[in-house]
């Protein structure tokens, strides 16, 4: 079991420039049923035999792709996203980095409270070892297992993932949500469909300094879960009011500290690893412990 | 993105904001004459991108001539050291000199997006001139909030609701919406991040004045506003980050002596973490992101190389999109044009990790190689005390 994707997802390709063409080319490897690309004016033609479409609506209708790939550039992403969801797709996972952040509001506020899930943008992608591949993650570092990864960075999941594959515990869906301020599935909503899964037996979840996120997932988690979290929060030594990459890791009017974040996962009973070469043992022993 | 203060206030005078009347200058010279023009009491106020500028003298007041060029030459062509700037403080090349007013009243107006509700959110507090973050820890409740719906934009009774909440009269509410009302479409025309009055005044004759202003851009939106990039002052901005962001790098100067190169920005921070952790100080924060090539890895190491403070140099590198040999071919790159003296900890995991190892190994470099994060972070801080 898993969430959100699997074997049988059906997902559509948009933006297949040289980075588009790489990662599908990876997810294609890996076993992801890619039934179609979108490149305008390239419709009827096809690229390693994925056939092509001029629209996602063209792309949808002819193939009933369930998932898109986003890897449109930043400028014409959000038009991208609002493409797919107008077209009827379900998990619409976005890649692109850089998007501006008033363009991802306006996504949001149309998203919300529809029945399409908004994977990103600026994340790494989603993950059903073994099944599915939607994204941009080394697939080697994965195995099919019983443990959950939500995470707001990218290689530091696969730090996490890679702690937990070595230590024998394989992993049921890894979802990178990405680093904007503004973005699709939140931790809450991640963790939500993982305490239902009956195919995880815990969650990692990997946040960092920015936002009220990790509070909010910790309170909710305390209310909501029978399953064990574990949590790692980056970003302990950044200093305030200094953007760390990512555009919503900044420590900004003194909130957003990873001490607060700590304190408040700790208070609501999630197993925080003091370093983030701890996080695969604290799993280990948050399964023990259960 | 940051500006000054007199772009901000120019810009924001275009959305029907009313500013104090005043005037740029760049030599004394130039200052006396705007005060002359102004005529009667003036501020001179240094420009630079750092908050706190009154406390750290770089806002005075001055009466006649002489002593707005005694101001003038006191600042200009000097750091201004502030809370905000750091110890090296910010160079001062610009003045703004101003008409002064009587205030009657101080009010505190901002605008962000709200993470949370993904909205832009107007805040207010008719408790103005301190800093709103202090403000919020000690009388939240002295500050009002009000999300913006994107469809409906900003509302007058929003403004209205502000305005009369913080006790303002019939006629100030509706100047106080009409600045309310251009903040916001300037914030959504030119992709603002923050737009600041701290503070706007009420003036003895009951007019409302944007007495500072300050205006931040979403480094992401500048694409579409050449207008607002050319406003850019990279003077102001440190050089190492500048030359950093001019190669897609993501670099923070930190004041410890480990320097550190990482790709992605949460490991990257976790990097730092971890060294802390061991007793250590990282000297950086830096991404080297995910599409890079051998060039800007050079590029990057040589910006940590160019920092004097550092003592030792640990590479976290967990190849997803990011290849190994291609880190590796760009740190022996830099090397090599800019030699190595002080100890280099490398940890190399994930894509083409074998090539990797190799390109380092027939280097020749004195690398001292880590297999995982806690020995790379181990390691690093022991060197660095060597």
């Amino acid at each position: 079991m898993s969430i959100l994707v699997g074997k049988e997802t059906r997902v559509l390709i948009q933006g297949l420039g040289s980075a588009g063409k790489f990662h599908t080319g990876t997810m294609l490897e890996y076993g992801t049923q890619v039934v179609a690309a979108v490149s305008p004016g390239k419709g009827g033609t096809s690229w390693e035999k994925v056939p092509l479409f001029n629209s996602v609506h063209q792309a949808v209708r002819e193939t009933a792709a369930s998932a898109s790939c986003i890897f449109v550039p930043a400028p014409g992403a959000a038009d991208a996203v609002l493409e797919a969801f107008e077209a009827g797709v379900r998990v619409i996972v976005c890649i692109t980095e850089g998007i501006p952040t008033l363009d991802m509001l306006k996504v949001k506020n149309i998203l919300s409270g529809s029945a399409a899930v908004l994977i990103g943008p600026n994340c790494p992608g989603i993950i059903t070892p073994g099944e599915c591949k939607i994204g941009i993650m080394p697939a080697a570092i994965h195995r099919p297992g019983r443990i959950g990864v939500l995470s707001r960075s990218g290689t530091l999941t696969y730090e996490a993932v890679d702690q937990l594959t070595r230590l024998g515990l394989g992993q049921s869906t890894c979802i990178g949500l990405g680093g904007d301020p503004i973005k699709g599935l939140d931790f809450i909503e991640g963790l939500s469909l993982f305490e239902k899964d009956p195919g995880t037996d815990g969650v990692v979840l990997i946040g960092e300094i920015g936002g009220a996120a990790e509070e909010a997932a910790a309170r909710w988690a305390r209310q909501n879960m029978k399953k064990p979290v574990v949590a790692f929060i980056a970003g302990r030594t950044a200093p305030p009011g200094r953007r760390m990459g990512h555009a919503g890791a900044i420590i900004a009017g003194g909130k957003g500290t990873a001490a607060e974040k700590v304190s408040v996962l700790r208070e609501c009973g999630v197993r925080v690893a003091e370093s983030p070469a701890d996080i695969g043992q604290q799993m280990v022993e948050a399964l023990k412990a259960r | 993105m940051k500006i000054h203060e007199y772009q901000a206030k120019e810009i924001l005078a275009r959305y029907g904001v009313r500013v104090p009347r005043g005037k740029v200058a760049r030599t004394a010279e130039e200052a006396v004459a705007a005060a002359r023009e102004l005529g009667g009491e003036v501020v001179v106020k240094a420009q630079v991108h750092a908050g706190g500028r009154g406390k750290a003298g770089g806002v005075k007041k001055a009466a006649g001539a002489a002593e707005v060029e005694a101001i003038a030459r006191g600042l200009l062509g000097k750091p201004l050291v502030t809370h905000q700037s750091g110890p090296r403080g910010q160079m001062v090349r610009t003045l703004l000199v101003e008409e002064t007013l009587p205030v009657a009243r101080e009010l505190y107006l901002g605008m962000v997006i709200d993470r949370e509700t993904a909205r832009v959110t107007i805040i207010a507090s008719g408790e103005g001139g301190m800093e709103i973050e202090e403000l919020a820890r000690t009388r939240p409740e002295k500050i009002l909030k009000i999300p913006v719906h994107p469809v409906s934009g900003f509302l007058p009774s929003q403004g209205r609701r502000l305005a009369f909440e913080m006790g303002l009269s019939k006629e100030q509410a509706e100047t106080l919406a009409g600045f309310l009302a251009g903040m916001y479409r300037a914030f959504v025309e030119l992709d603002a991040s923050l737009v600041e009055i701290n503070p706007l005044v009420i003036t003895g004759a009951g007019e409302v004045v944007a007495l500072d202003a300050k205006l931040n851009f979403d480094d992401n939106a500048l694409f579409r506003h050449a207008d607002i990039e050319k406003l850019r002052d990279v003077e102001q901005e440190d050089p190492a980050e500048v030359e950093a962001a001019q190669h897609e790098l993501s670099y923070v100067r930190l004041d410890g002596n480990i320097g550190c190169m990482v790709n992605g920005a949460g490991l990257a921070m976790a990097t730092m973490d971890i060294i802390k952790l061991f007793g250590g100080e990282p000297a950086n924060f830096l991404d080297v992101g995910g599409r890079t090539d051998a060039a800007r890895v050079k590029k990057a190491f040589q910006i940590i190389l160019s920092d004097p403070n550092v003592r030792a140099i640990l590479v976290n590198i967990f190849g997803g999109i990011v290849k190994c040999d291609v880190i590796a071919q760009g740190v022996v790159d830099a090397v090599a044009e800019m030699g190595l003296k002080v100890p280099l900890v490398v940890r190399l995991q994930g894509t083409r990790v074998d090539i990797g190892q190799e390109i380092l190994k027939k280097s020749g470099l004195d690398i001292i190689p880590a297999e995982t994060m806690r020995e790379a972070a181990e390691a690093v801080v022991a060197a660095s005390r060597r």
